[in-house]
C-alpha cells in the first residue's frame, strides 16, 4: 500500500492516459461509424439511397476488418500510422487504432438499430413528400436514437476493455499500469485497485448511457 | 356527382419478382378506375387482392410494371421521382398501423409535413393548432404516440395527412386495426374531411361496413382485378361477381348457407324458397292472392346508402300450382326470386 502511495501519481497519470485514449476513440470513433453505419444503411438493398456498389464496398470492408482480434489490428496498422500520425508506440498510436476499431464496431450497431425502424414511419414520411436524404435524418436517426445510444454504451465498455491493451505498443493507461505496478511486482491491492476503477468508469459510462436511452425511448 | 376525374388508372399492371428464384408475382392485373373529384371511392377485396398496391401507385411509392396513373391533370408514372415528390405534398395518405412518429410529439407528428413543405414556424403553429382542433384532439398536442388510443392514434394520422391541405386522401385500411366503435369515430370523421374539406378520398378496405358507411361508389377486387365497379347500392344490392356477393352475404348473413338450409330441411316439408328485398315487393299480397301460406324461416334485411337490402327465406306450402304461379307473378314484377333446391 506504502508503494502505491508513492505512485499516486503514476496512478493520476495512467487514469488521464485511459480518459484521452478511451474519449477520442468513443467521440471520433464514433462519429466516423456513425457516418458508416449511415452508408451501410442507406446504401442497402431497398433502402433509402439504395446502391450496389457502394454497399457492397463497404460492407466488404466492415467485415473484413471486424473480426481482427485488435491486437493484431494494432500492430497491421503501423505502415499507415507511420504515414499518417508518424508514430507507431505510444497512447496516440493506440488511439489512433482504437478510433478505427471502434468506428468499424458502430457502424454495425448504428446499420442495425437503424433497420429496425418501422417501415411503416419511412412511408408516411415519403408519402409527406420528403426527400430520401431528409428521411434519413428527421425520421429514422431520430426514431432509432434510444437503441442506437444503447449501442454505442456497449461499445464504450468495449473501447474501455480494449484500451487495457494499449501497454503493448508502450500506450500507457490503466491496463499497463496494472500489468508493470501490479502483477508484475506481485503486487495485488494494486491490480484489484485498477479493476475497481475501471469497473468505476465502465459502470458511470453504463449508467449515463441508460439515462440517456431512457429519455430518447421516454420509458 | 362532379364528373371531373381525380385519380384514374388506366390499364395498369403491376408484377412483382420475389425471392430467389426470382419467381413473379402479379400484384395488379389490367385495372382501370376512376374516381371523380370530391367523391369517396372505396375498394374492397380480401388480403392479397392487390389493393395496397393500388393505393401506393397513386402517390408513386410503387410504380406500375405498364399502364399510366393520373392525379389530377399529372401523370404520375411519367414524372421525375423529385417531381412525385411535390405531388405527394398534395396527397394525404393514412395507414393501418397508423404509421407516427414515435420520437415526435402529437403536434410535431402534424407538423412534419408543413416542415417538408418549408412552411415557416408561425403559419405551422397556426396551421396544427387548426388541424388538431379539427380531429379533437388539442388537448393532447404535446403527448406523445404511445400515450394515446389507437382511435385518437388514427385521428393524428389523418391531421398529419391533412397538414398540407391535399385534394385527396389515401387511406390505406385505416380502420382495419380498431374496434368497431372506434372505427365508427373513424369513418365519421373521414365523412366530415370529405364533406366540410372537400376532399375526394380513396380507401381500401377488406370490411363491407366500412364501404357502406362512407363510400359513394366501390370497386370490388379479386386477385388483381377489378370485379365489379359501381354505386356502392348497385353493387351490394345487385351482386354480379361471385366476389362481391360473398362480401353482401357475410356481412349481411341474410341468404341461408348449405348447413342452414339442411337444419331447415329437417324441419319445414314445404318448398322454401329466398326473395330479395328491395324497395317495396309486394309480398304478402301475392302469396294470398295464389292462397299460399308463406311462413317466415330465415333472412335480414339492412340498409345500404339509406335503402333497403336483404334478403327472406320462405316455407311455402299450398297447391303446387299457387306457389308456381305466385313466383312467377313475382318475377313478372321484376323481383329477385330463388327457390332453394336441396
Amino acid at each position: 500500500m506504502d508503494e502505491f502511495l508513492t505512485n499516486l501519481p503514476v496512478f493520476r497519470e495512467a487514469i488521464g492516459t485511459t480518459f484521452y485514449i478511451v474519449g477520442i476513440s468513443v467521440v471520433v470513433g464514433g462519429l466516423l461509424g456513425l457516418a458508416l453505419g449511415l452508408v451501410l444503411y442507406a446504401t442497402r438493398p431497398g433502402s433509402l439511397l439504395a446502391s450496389r456498389a457502394v454497399f457492397i464496398v463497404v460492407n466488404l470492408l466492415v467485415n473484413i476488418v471486424r473480426p481482427i482480434p485488435f491486437v493484431i489490428f494494432l500492430l497491421a496498422l503501423q505502415p499507415v500510422m507511420l504515414a499518417t500520425i508518424g508514430t507507431t508506440i505510444g497512447a496516440d498510436a493506440v488511439t489512433f487504432g482504437l478510433t478505427l476499431a471502434a468506428a468499424f464496431a458502430v457502424s454495425r450497431i448504428v446499420e442495425q438499430n437503424l433497420v429496425a425502424v418501422e417501415p411503416g414511419v419511412i412511408e408516411a414520411a415519403r408519402a409527406a413528400g420528403a426527400r430520401p436524404l431528409s428521411i434519413l435524418f428527421t425520421v429514422v436517426v431520430p426514431e432509432a436514437l434510444g437503441p442506437v445510444i444503447l449501442g454505442y454504451t456497449f461499445i464504450f465498455v468495449g473501447v474501455v476493455d480494449m484500451s487495457a491493451q494499449a501497454g503493448l505498443v508502450g500506450g500507457g493507461g490503466l491496463g499497463d499500469y496494472a500489468v508493470t505496478y501490479g502483477s508484475q511486482r506481485y503486487n495485488w491491492p494494486v491490480v484489484y485497485l485498477t479493476v475497481a476503477t475501471i469497473i468505476v468508469i465502465v459502470q458511470a459510462g453504463q449508467f449515463l448511457g441508460n439515462f440517456l436511452a431512457r429519455r430518447a425511448l421516454r420509458r | 356527382m362532379n364528373p371531373v376525374s381525380h385519380v384514374r388508372l388506366k390499364n395498369v399492371s403491376k408484377t412483382f419478382t420475389r425471392g430467389r428464384d426470382r419467381s413473379r408475382v402479379v400484384a395488379l392485373d389490367d385495372v382501370s378506375l376512376e374516381v371523380a373529384k370530391g367523391e369517396v371511392f372505396g375498394v374492397i377485396g380480401h388480403s392479397g387482392a392487390g389493393k395496397s398496391t393500388l393505393i401506393r401507385l397513386i402517390n408513386g411509392l410503387e410504380a406500375p410494371t405498364t399502364g399510366e396513373v393520373w392525379v389530377g391533370d399529372q401523370q404520375i408514372t411519367a414524372l421525375s421521382e423529385k417531381d412525385r415528390r411535390g405531388v405527394r405534398r398534395d396527397i394525404g395518405m393514412i395507414f393501418q398501423q397508423f404509421n407516427l412518429f414515435r420520437s415526435r410529439t402529437v403536434a410535431g407528428n402534424v407538423a412534419y409535413p408543413l416542415k417538408v413543405a418549408g412552411v415557416g414556424r408561425a403559419e405551422r403553429d397556426r396551421r396544427v393548432a387548426r388541424l388538431l382542433d379539427f380531429v379533437g384532439l388539442l388537448d393532447r398536442a404535446h403527448d406523445h404516440p404511445e400515450q394515446l388510443s389507437g382511435g385518437q392514434k388514427q385521428r393524428v394520422g389523418i391531421a398529419r395527412a391533412l397538414a398540407n391541405e391535399p385534394s385527396l386522401l389515401l387511406a390505406d385500411e385505416a380502420t382495419s386495426a380498431l374496434d368497431p366503435k372506434t372505427t365508427a369515430e373513424v369513418l365519421t370523421l373521414l365523412g366530415r374531411v370529405n364533406k366540410e374539406l372537400g376532399v375526394t378520398i380513396l380507401l381500401i378496405t377488406h370490411e363491407l361496413d366500412v364501404i357502406r358507411t362512407v363510400a359513394d361508389r366501390v370497386a370490388v377486387m379479386e386477385s388483381g382485378r377489378i370485379a365489379e365497379t359501381g354505386t356502392v347500392y348497385d353493387v351490394f344490392a345487385n351482386p354480379r361477381s361471385t366476389v362481391a356477393a360473398d362480401f353482401v352475404r357475410d356481412a349481411l348473413r341474410d341468404r341461408p348457407s348449405p348447413e342452414v338450409l339442411a337444419r331447415l330441411r329437417r324441419t319445414h316439408t314445404g318448398r322454401l324458397v329466398t326473395v330479395a328485398v328491395r324497395s317495396r315487393t309486394g309480398l304478402a299480397k301475392t302469396f294470398l292472392a295464389y292462397g299460399v301460406a308463406a311462413d317466415l324461416v330465415f333472412g335480414g334485411v339492412s340498409e345500404l346508402q339509406e335503402r333497403a337490402v336483404g334478403s327472406l327465406t320462405f316455407e311455402l306450402t299450398g297447391p303446387d300450382d299457387g306457389i308456381d304461379a305466385a313466383l312467377a307473378a313475382l318475377r313478372a314484377d321484376g323481383v329477385d326470386v330463388t327457390e332453394e333446391s336441396d
